[in-house]
């Protein structure tokens, strides 16, 4: 099965150098290990823009989906046998860059 | 044989075999949905069928055998209404559990259902659901929420396990102790809930559930026979239920542990319950929480009488137990032993050292109440009993705080 893992954070400021090195040393487990499908990390919600075009006409609008606290900060997209394996990889995804961290399924 | 004895076999027969054909047919068809309503079918089948066809010799392989064949037959149903095929959920792993562990689909069920990643009511709710057959309406009524809501729990839980990929399995051994730890607690919560109802207006005990709680309990101690927290909780809650019938007084009220009638509890269980405090203390492995709670029980109810309570060894039970669970209501608790050894002014003395943890909590005020009682301070005490009932669930519990109080003089 397939999760994402959503890196969740609540202050606008950069992982540390210490935050990065050690997500770059869980990525290459995760490589290692064949749970790596792809992860990134995304640039501050004030840098997004919303576009709707259901009716056709496209709108723009400045700014996050949602205002909240709390915002995507960056995510993962993990190869999992089960939840728990899922678990187990977010425990020290959680762990690497110092964040709380939401595991979902892909349909 | 006679309808009523049909009924009876049944009832018996949904018992012991519930669990096993549930736990069947998920292995086989990956979903506690299918595997849940193809149990049921079985059963009313059964129970249309046997008054008249007789009770089949094997009842647990005839039933698995229906299951099995009602569970096809909706796969089907649901094939040929999809275009795309049913995608079952490979959560079966062949994976062999931990030593000391009986591989049996049944514990693989305990484990999914008892799933950290479900939410305390949702696994309490599939734990009596998947594991005790007991129905929506029953359930719902025992936690006193509409059938609806606990319906839709319930729903939402097995969602969840299907979509999320909660695994059928016994966790690896690295998992186990804390996953163990996770199941026990789920079976503790049935058991409290059933033995001290946490709503106003019912009955203060109620059997069922305890009743419930300890056939679970008992079924995982003998597929983890080696978990000794496992035979501890067993232990305690043999130990809890031994007293359940003089724990209420001919009024309705709450009797405590010093005004209960001893001749009323059950010898039986506290047979049981003894033996087990004893093999594990002879195992000579550290005891966890539930085999220290078993021992302290086995020791008030090895007294004959309140007096001849050996309570230095209370206390040191109690010690122990701080050790592994510093939490500040087996502080609380504690203090009611310490109260009977060193008197009842160094008992509170630690109870006061609690107040600001423990200030919501009605039997803080309550243990405060009865100490303040003892050493004649009438006015400290009845405020505190005030407390105590205001913050009291039960209505049964709130009586007996308020008989307490009216006894004070001035």
């Amino acid at each position: 099965m397939q999760y994402l893992l959503s890196v969740l954070h609540d202050r606008l400021d950069l992982a540390p150098s210490d935050e990065m090195a050690a997500i770059d040393v869980f990525n290459d487990r995760l490589q290692a290990d064949g749970h790596w499908v792809f992860a990134g990390g995304l640039g501050f919600p004030d840098t997004a823009t919303i576009v709707d075009n259901r009716d056709g006409k496209p709108v723009l609008t400045d700014g996050p989906y949602v205002e909240s606290k709390e915002y995507l900060a960056g995510f993962w997209v993990i190869e999992a046998a089960d939840l728990d394996k899922a678990l187990e990889l977010a425990t020290a995804g959680s762990k690497a860059c110092n964040r709380r961290v939401e595991v979902r399924p892909f349909l | 044989m006679r309808p009523d004895d049909v009924g009876a076999a049944i009832t018996r027969t949904h018992q012991k075999e519930w669990v096993r054909v549930v736990a069947s047919v998920t292995r086989r068809f990956g979903d506690l949905d299918i595997a849940e309503e193809a149990a049921a079918g079985a059963f009313a089948i059964a129970v249309e069928r046997w008054p008249s066809d007789g009770i089949p010799p094997n009842p647990g392989a005839w039933l698995t055998t229906t299951a099995n064949r009602k569970a096809i037959d909706r796969i089907r149903r649901e094939t040929r209404r999809e275009a795309k095929h049913r995608e079952v959920a490979p959560v079966y792993n062949e994976m062999a559990g931990p030593v000391g562990t009986i591989d049996d689909d049944r514990l693989r069920l305990i484990f999914t259902c008892c799933h950290p990643a479900l939410s305390v009511e949702a696994r309490v709710a599939l734990t009596l659901r998947m594991l005790g057959g007991l129905t929506m309406p029953e359930i719902a009524r025992a936690f006193l929420v509409p059938e609806d809501t606990m319906g839709r729990r319930i729903t939402r839980a097995k969602t969840k396990i299907a979509a999320a990929g909660i695994p059928y399995r016994v966790p690896s051994a690295a998992d186990l102790p804390e996953r163990v730890g996770g199941v026990l607690a789920v079976l503790y919560l049935i058991f409290n809930e059933g033995y001290l109802a946490s709503g106003p207006d019912i009955g203060p005990v109620r059997a069922d559930l305890t009743a419930e709680a300890i056939r679970l309990t008992r079924l995982l101690r003998v597929l983890m026979p080696e978990e000794g927290e496992v035979a501890g909780l067993l232990a305690l809650m043999l130990l809890t239920e031994s007293r359940r019938d003089a724990r209420i007084s001919p009024t309705g009220e709450l009797a405590t542990l010093d005004e209960q009638d001893r001749r009323a509890w059950d010898p039986a269980l506290i047979t049981e319950g003894h033996r087990l405090v004893r093999e594990r203390i002879a195992s000579g492995q550290v005891p966890g929480r539930y085999q220290i709670l078993a021992a302290i029980n086995a020791v008030h109810t090895s007294a004959r009488d309140i007096r001849e309570t050996d309570w230095a060894q209370v206390v040191a039970l109690y010690n122990q137990l701080i050790a592994v669970d510093p939490s500040p209501i087996v502080t609380l608790n504690r203090a009611i032993a310490i109260a009977e050894l060193d008197g009842p002014a160094v008992a509170l003395a630690d109870v006061d050292r609690l107040g600001e943890r423990l200030v919501r909590y009605h039997a803080f005020h309550a243990t405060r109440a009865d100490l303040l009682r003892r050493l004649g301070r009438n006015q400290e005490a009845r405020s505190a009993y005030d407390a105590a009932i205001e913050l009291a669930g039960n209505s049964a519990e709130a009586t007996t705080l308020g008989r307490r109080r009216d006894r004070l003089g001035t």
